[in-house]
Formats: C-alpha cells, sequence, structure tokens
C-alpha cells in the first residue's frame, strides 16, 4: 500500500486488511478444498459416486457465517467511513474548482493557486465545484475521494498526518484529457504555512491577462506558442482572418475584442473550422475589466 | 414420434441462408446469437488488446487519447450489450431450454426470431457510429451526464443501439418466462427443472422488469442532446446525479443478468462430471431469485462518492452485503458437489473450476468495494476495473466457454480434440488472470480508470497485464482455432450422451432433430440429478 498521510488512513486500511484476510482466507480455503476433491474423488480413484443430495445442518452453517462476516466487513468499512462526513468545527475551509482539465483552489483570503498548499495536523474542508462536467477529487495517500458534481456543491475534509507533497488525481472520467488533470497537494509545518501565507505572491510581476488565462484553466486547451492543443492557439490570433461556423454555415471573420469577448461568453456561438464544438463552457465569472487584461495580454502573442 | 422424418437433425431440415436468419426453430436462433455474439466478442477483445497495448508503457503508445477514449467507449459497449447479456441465455438459454423442459420450442417461436433482429439491428447501430456521425461516443459505457449531454461525438446513436437492444433482452426475458410457466413437459415440476432453467428463470424477471428503466433513461439522453430538454444537464435545469440514479437501477440488476445464466451452467457441469445429485438443490435454485430480488436494492453502490447523503451511503452498502449471502451459499454447495463425486476432468469442468476460483476473486474484490471505507478509496480507480472483468469475464465468460465446450457434441454431433482445448485453457487461465490481477494492484495503488496516460509508478502492473493479455489472446485463437476445427475434422458418432449427464437434451440423438426428441424423455422420479435412478438411454 502507498504513503498514508491523513487521519483517515488508517480506519480504510484497517477495513482493507479486514476484508481481504478474511477472503483470503475463504478463497485458500475452498480452492484447496475444491482441488483436493478433484484429486481425491477423481473417477479413477472413485469409481463410483455417492448421492449425497444436501444437509440441512450445513446449509445454515455455510448461511449464518457468511451472514456474520459480512456484517462485520460492514462494520469496519463504515467505523472507517464515519468520519470523513463529520467536519470538525473551526475546519480551514478553502474552495476546490475543477473544469476540463485542472483544478484550481481558492483561500479564504481570495488568493488562487493550481495546487494545494495546507499545513499539517489541522482540520481542512474543500468545498467540491464543477465548473463544467463530473470530475472527482481524488487523494490516494489521503484515502478521499469526492466526486465534483456541477450544479451540486459536495464537500470533503481532511487532517493530513505527514508532510511532503502528495498527487491529486481526477477520479471521474471527464474527457479528452482526463488522465492528464492532475495537481497536488503540499503539506507543510504551520510556520512554513504562515511563512507561504504571508510571502507576495509571484505572481505579480505577471501580466495581469496571462494570471487570469492561468486561474481560469484556458491554457490547458489553448497554447502560447503556436501549438493545438484542443482550441486554437494564441499565438498569433489577434486580427487574423478565420472560417468559422455559425449556425451551421461558414463565414469569414476578423478575429478582434468583438469576436475574443463572444467567445468567452459565449464559446459555442462561432466554432474555428477544424476545431470542436461543445467543449468549452461559458466563462460567466470573468469580469468585462478581466476580458480587457485578457485581450490586451493576447495582443502581446505575436 | 417414430416417425423417419422426427430423426432429421436441425441442421439438415433445410438449406440456405435465408432458411437459417428467417428460422423459428428455437435451435438455430441460439445458433444464429452464437456466430454474431462471437464476432462482436472478437471486436471487442480486439479493442481489448488495442488499449492494452496504450497503456503498455506512460506516454503514447498506438493512439491519441480521444481515440483511446472512443476505443475504451466501444470495447465496453459492445462486451456488455452485445455480448455478456445476452450471452448465455441467447445462445444456451435459446438452445437448450426448450430441451431441458422436454418441449419442442420456445413459447413464441416468432418472437424469439424477432429478438434476434432487433439485436442484429441495435448492433448495426452501435456500430455504426464508426463510419457516421462525428466519430464513436467517447462517454465511457456509462454516458453519465453532462459530459454525454455535451460531447460531441455520436452519443445519441450509440444509446439509441442500446435502447433498441434492450428490447431484444426483454422479449427473450418474456419468452422464457411464458415458456418455463407453460411449456414444461408432464411430469416436470417447477422442482424437477434443472438449475440452468431456474437460472434463468430468475434472470428473465429481471431482464423483463429493470431493461424498461434504461430504456426510458437513454431515450431522455437523446431528448436532453436533440431537444434541449433540461434533464441532467445542470446548466439547462437537469440533475447529474439522477442519471447516476436511472442508469445504474437497471445497470447494478443488469450483472445479475449477466452472471446469474452463468451459475446456471455451473450448476449443471458440476454435476455431470461428478456423476452425483447436485448439493442443495433447493438452495442453489433459490438463492438465484434472492439474488435476482436483493439485486435490486443496491445499485447506490456506484455512487458512493457522488456526494449522495450519508446514510443512502449506508443503507446502500449494508444492502450489498446481504447480496454477499445467497452467492457464498451456492459456492458452498458447488465445492460441496465434488464430495465423494466420481470426478471426470474433461475441459468443461476445468472452466467450470476456474470459474469458481475467479468469481470467487470478483466477489471478495466486490465486498472491498461493498465497505463504505475502502469504496472511498478505490472507486472509480483499477481496483473496479479489475473486480468486475474478474466477475464479468473470470466468471459469466468463463462459464459462457465452458458451455460451449460442453454442450459442443449435443450441437454439433462431433468432438473436438479434447487435449487442444485443454492446453489452450491452461493458457487462457493464466493469461486472464496475469492480464486482471495487477489491475487489482494499480487500483490500490491509486490508478483512476479510464486513463488514456499515467504516473510512472503505475508502470509495472500496466506492463504485466499488457503482456497478460498476449498471453489471453493465444489461449483464445487455440481454443476458438480446436472449436472451429472440430466443425470439420471432428470425431463423429459421439452417440447421445457422451458426458454422462441426465438432463433431458442427454436424452436426445446429437444433434438433435427438428421436433427436438425422436422418443417421449424420461424424466428422473426424484428430481433432476437423481443419479441413482438414472434412466438407461439406448442409442
Amino acid at each position: 500500500m502507498r504513503t498514508s498521510a491523513s487521519t483517515f488512513a488508517d480506519g480504510v486500511d484497517l477495513s482493507l486488511y479486514i476484508i481481504t484476510g478474511i477472503s483470503l482466507f475463504f478463497l485458500l480455503g475452498i480452492t484447496i478444498v475444491m482441488l483436493f476433491f478433484v484429486f481425491r474423488y477423481n473417477k479413477k480413484r472413485n469409481p463410483v459416486a455417492s448421492n449425497i443430495e444436501g444437509d440441512h445442518r450445513l446449509e445454515i452453517i455455510w448461511t449464518a457465517i457468511p451472514t456474520i462476516l459480512v456484517m462485520v466487513m460492514f462494520y469496519f468499512g463504515w467505523i472507517g467511513y464515519k468520519p470523513m462526513r463529520q467536519v470538525p468545527d473551526g475546519a480551514m475551509e478553502i474552495n476546490a474548482y475543477a473544469q476540463m482539465w485542472k483544478f484550481s483552489f481558492e483561500y479564504p483570503d481570495g488568493r488562487i493557486t493550481d495546487t494545494l498548499v495546507v499545513p499539517i495536523g489541522k482540520p481542512v474542508k474543500l468545498n467540491l465545484i464543477s465548473r463544467d462536467v463530473l470530475h472527482s477529487f481524488f487523494v490516494p495517500a489521503f484515502r478521499i475521494k469526492e466526486d465534483m458534481v456541477p450544479g451540486k456543491n459536495n464537500f470533503m475534509w481532511f487532517e493530513a498526518t505527514q508532510e511532503g507533497r502528495f498527487d491529486v488525481l481526477c477520479a471521474e472520467y471527464c474527457g479528452q484529457l482526463h488522465s492528464y488533470m492532475l495537481s497536488s497537494v503540499t503539506v507543510v509545518s504551520e510556520s512554513a504555512y504562515q511563512n507561504w501565507l504571508t510571502t507576495v505572491s509571484s505572481i505579480t510581476d505577471e501580466h495581469p491577462g496571462l494570471t487570469l488565462l492561468k486561474q481560469n484553466a484556458c491554457l490547458t486547451c489553448h497554447s502560447q506558442d503556436g501549438s493545438k492543443i484542443i482550441g486554437p492557439s494564441f499565438k498569433g490570433i489577434y486580427g487574423k482572418s478565420e472560417i468559422v461556423e455559425t449556425d451551421g454555415k461558414d463565414r469569414e471573420i476578423v478575429i478582434d475584442d468583438e469576436y475574443l469577448i463572444r467567445s468567452i461568453r459565449q464559446p459555442n456561438a462561432d466554432i474555428v473550422k477544424g476545431y470542436m464544438k461543445g467543449l468549452m463552457i461559458a466563462y460567466d465569472n470573468i469580469t468585462d475589466e478581466q476580458i480587457k487584461d485578457i485581450i490586451d495580454y493576447i495582443k502581446t502573442l505575436e | 414420434m417414430a416417425t423417419a422424418t422426427a430423426n432429421i437433425n436441425f441442421f439438415q431440415a433445410r438449406k440456405g441462408l435465408f432458411s437459417w436468419i428467417f428460422s423459428v426453430d428455437h435451435k438455430r436462433i441460439g445458433l444464429l446469437y452464437l456466430y454474431s455474439l462471437m464476432t462482436f466478442f472478437l471486436v471487442g477483445v480486439t479493442l481489448g488488446l488495442l488499449m492494452r497495448y496504450e497503456l503498455l508503457n506512460p506516454g503514447k503508445d498506438l493512439v491519441e487519447a480521444q481515440t483511446y477514449n472512443q476505443i475504451f467507449t466501444l470495447h465496453g459497449v459492445i462486451m456488455i450489450f452485445l455480448f455478456i447479456i445476452p450471452s448465455i441465455p441467447a445462445v444456451f438459454g435459446n438452445f437448450f431450454l426448450p430441451i431441458m423442459l422436454g418441449t419442442d420450442d420456445v413459447s413464441f417461436p416468432r418472437l424469439n426470431l424477432l429478438s434476434w433482429w432487433i439485436y442484429i439491428i441495435g448492433a448495426i447501430m452501435a456500430l455504426s457510429t464508426l463510419v457516421f456521425g462525428d466519430g464513436p461516443a467517447d462517454t465511457g459505457w456509462t454516458f453519465y451526464a453532462p459530459y454525454s449531454v455535451n460531447t460531441t461525438t455520436n452519443v445519441s446513436m450509440s444509446v439509441l443501439a442500446a435502447f433498441v437492444l434492450g428490447f431484444s433482452s426483454i422479449l427473450t426475458g418474456l419468452n422464457f418466462i411464458v415458456t418455463i410457466h407453460r411449456l414444461r413437459t408432464p411430469g416436470m415440476t417447477f422442482l424437477k427443472m434443472p438449475l440452468f432453467a431456474w437460472s434463468l428463470y430468475a434472470t428473465s424477471w429481471i431482464q423483463l422488469l429493470a431493461t424498461p428503466i434504461i430504456g426510458i433513461t437513454l431515450l431522455m439522453i437523446v431528448a436532453e442532446r436533440a431537444l434541449g430538454v433540461g434533464l441532467f444537464d445542470p446548466s439547462i435545469g437537469g440533475d447529474p446525479i439522477l442519471y447516476q440514479h436511472l442508469f445504474w437501477i437497471y445497470s447494478h440488476p443488469a450483472v445479475y443478468i449477466m452472471a446469474l445464466p452463468a451459475f446456471g451452467v455451473i450448476s449443471e457441469l458440476l454435476p455431470t462430471f461428478s456423476q452425483r445429485t447436485i448439493f442443495g438443490y433447493k438452495a442453489i435454485a433459490f438463492s438465484s431469485l434472492a439474488i435476482a430480488f436483493v439485486g435490486y436494492f443496491i445499485w447506490g453502490h456506484h455512487m458512493f462518492t457522488s456526494g449522495m447523503s450519508g446514510t443512502a451511503r449506508i443503507i446502500f452498502s449494508i444492502l450489498t452485503f446481504f447480496v454477499a449471502i445467497p452467492t457464498a451459499i451456492k459456492v458452498f454447495n458447488w465445492v460441496a458437489t465434488l464430495y465423494k463425486g466420481s470426478i471426470n476432468v474433461q475441459p468443461p469442468l476445468l472452466y467450470a473450476l476456474a470459474f469458481i476460483f475467479q468469481f470467487m476473486i470478483g466477489g471478495f474484490t466486490g465486498l472491498i468495494l461493498g465497505a463504505l471505507a475502502t469504496d472511498i478509496h478505490l472507486h472509480d480507480t483499477y481496483f473496479v476495473v479489475g473486480h468486475f472483468h474478474y466477475v464479468m469475464f473470470g466468471g459469466t465468460g468463463f462459464a459462457f466457454f465452458g458451455a460451449l465446450h460442453y454442450w459442443y457434441p449435443k450441437i454439433w454431433g462431433r468432438m473436438y480434440n479434447v487435449k487442444v482445448a485443454n492446453i489452450a485453457f491452461t493458457i487462457f487461465f493464466i493469461g486472464f488472470n496475469m492480464l486482471y490481477f495487477p489491475m487489482l494492484i494499480a487500483g490500490l495503488m491509486g490508478m483512476p480508470r479510464r486513463y488514456y496516460d499515467y504516473l510512472p509508478e503505475f508502470h509495472l502492473p500496466n506492463m504485466i497485464s499488457t503482456y497478460g493479455s498476449w498471453v489471453l489472446a493465444v489461449g483464445l485463437l487455440l481454443m476458438l482455432g480446436n472449436l472451429i476445427a472440430g466443425f470439420y475434422k471432428g470425431k463423429r458418432g459421439v452417440g447421445r450422451n457422451p458426458w454422462g449427464g441426465i438432463t433431458l437434451e442427454w436424452q436426445t440423438l446429437s444433434p438433435p432433430p427438428v421436433q427436438n426428441f425422436d422418443r417421449m424423455p424420461e424424466i428422473p422420479k426424484n428430481g433432476p440429478y437423481d443419479y441413482e435412478n438414472k434412466p438407461i438411454i439406448k442409442e
């Protein structure tokens, strides 16, 4: 088994060992008995079979024993799971966002990050929000997973017990780049966490437009170097003429402010030829001001 | 019935393609299903091998991510809807249910033919997505909304195909229920029916009652895609969790549509090759009904991480454990059937023993997934993929091939090469476990399913699994090659009862005559596996 780095890990692993232990005992036991019978009562050794129709006592025994055992298994599964849904009071709340194909995290102070940084030994509650389709927030080292469902805000919580960097994976199929939808959670000491909180975010010297592109996962699908990922590259896009499909008809347009705004607000209105419809969500959360910053930045990518 | 024409076997009766594809003879329809199912199965296997090849190493090995996603969707759709759901009932149920009941056909022979035609139309629709529209669906066979509502691939045609295929399943179920109630030969009471018939009876009720739910659910997807009705997509007012509930209300009972007939096959193979009565006939018969019943109330265990309420998760978990009990009863009774038997180790028995071993692994991993704490960690990982392949392929798939080796001499009146069949079985068995066991390990390590690419730490189990897929393919080809060679070169004159079986199909000619029996079958006095009073069968 992999590293265990949360308070849930012991409960999950205990129920895993108990169920696996009981199962292995029966798997091996039944298999050995079965093979022994095939050997012992082979027609060469036992040319005449005995016709045994059944045995009520045995039927009762092998109904009762599995009943007891599965209830034991259920019990440990339940006990290991129970704390996962009971968030302690005073847990630190972080919003976790998912969209094709990127996680992002919003801290109480408003900072937005691609990866999660949390202090050790402190309960952290994640509000799970999906902006498009189903995703699932999975941290194997913490033994936690919960789906991120659009229109329905789920939650999860955890308390890390070990410092280090742990993988976050998307566990619910979400389209083309599902397997690349990765992030990480870094567990640090309380002092290091406070330090991290006060450091000035390094993204301030970045063009604000680039910051917005990163925060909104635009760059997952639109490259800055001319390569084609899912959508058209931003490089040299401003002022370019393109053939787009509008309401099923092709028309030629020049990419300008108006076009870019429409592409963010109503991404399926005009689709550049050679690209697929329906993959991008409408970004209503980005303000007009912010769109201006984005357009300014795109203009610099010549 | 002792006229000369009664002895013409069903192959000789009429010739030509039309005499097959418009035949209302249940035996011919069973074989139509066999040939079409095997064709789609091989397509599904090929897609599976491509997936395994892609996952041999991290990064791209063969195809792009989008293509991979379409491949695993089509693999799932073909294997679930075109192979494993119809498999044993449509082939062996059609062929042997009427014979085992001592009658000459199913209740509605024309409806039976229609079911096959519906199946073929559905299959053509499913495969047409390869050619028409914007490519096959890339949603996974579960068609989860809202992705399935938004993607541009040809989801509508795929779900319509599954909708159409549902009717084939419903009508077959209906036909079997009526046949079992109305057409048992005089003297064959319910408790004298072979266990294969019992398992088909339980299965048929699920087919009849659960399939309409998936039908309407899939139509709702089409309505949402085509007309913009907000049902499942929250951006137009729908609820994605509603879709999951509706989908699994059918698709969990459907697991028993796939598994129960396999239990029936195993319950036939063990008495025949042990030459003794089945242990606990009633326990096995009624546990099928219990599984079919409890199976309706546990669908929520597919949704433990969906955000369903904590109470619902606990209830679904406890109910899930209840279904393990009748399943355990079956396993114990099967193993007890070997006790003091006179065991003849032949290819069909090997498949039955492998079935018990692999089905246990499938069942035990199911317990791990049924427990809440462990499921939270393992949900939607490769552990689940390994688990359901152990149940579906290691279980039902092996039972299907066991049944094929068992009834082969009865159907074709020839015998395959037993030595080659044993070798093929061994390779197939090793390949199967090499292919799927590492998936359980990858899942425990935390590798999510439906992954085109993976982190380097998952490399080893993926590599072993891919090598296993090649071993399995060799075993499968050898097995099928041996069976096909048997059609042409297999030894003739297998007689009526090459394995010493006791159910009624072994009292008639091989292959059976058009009317199934050349003389009245004799029903054993004390139940269907009464080897002490086994009727003496003259050639």
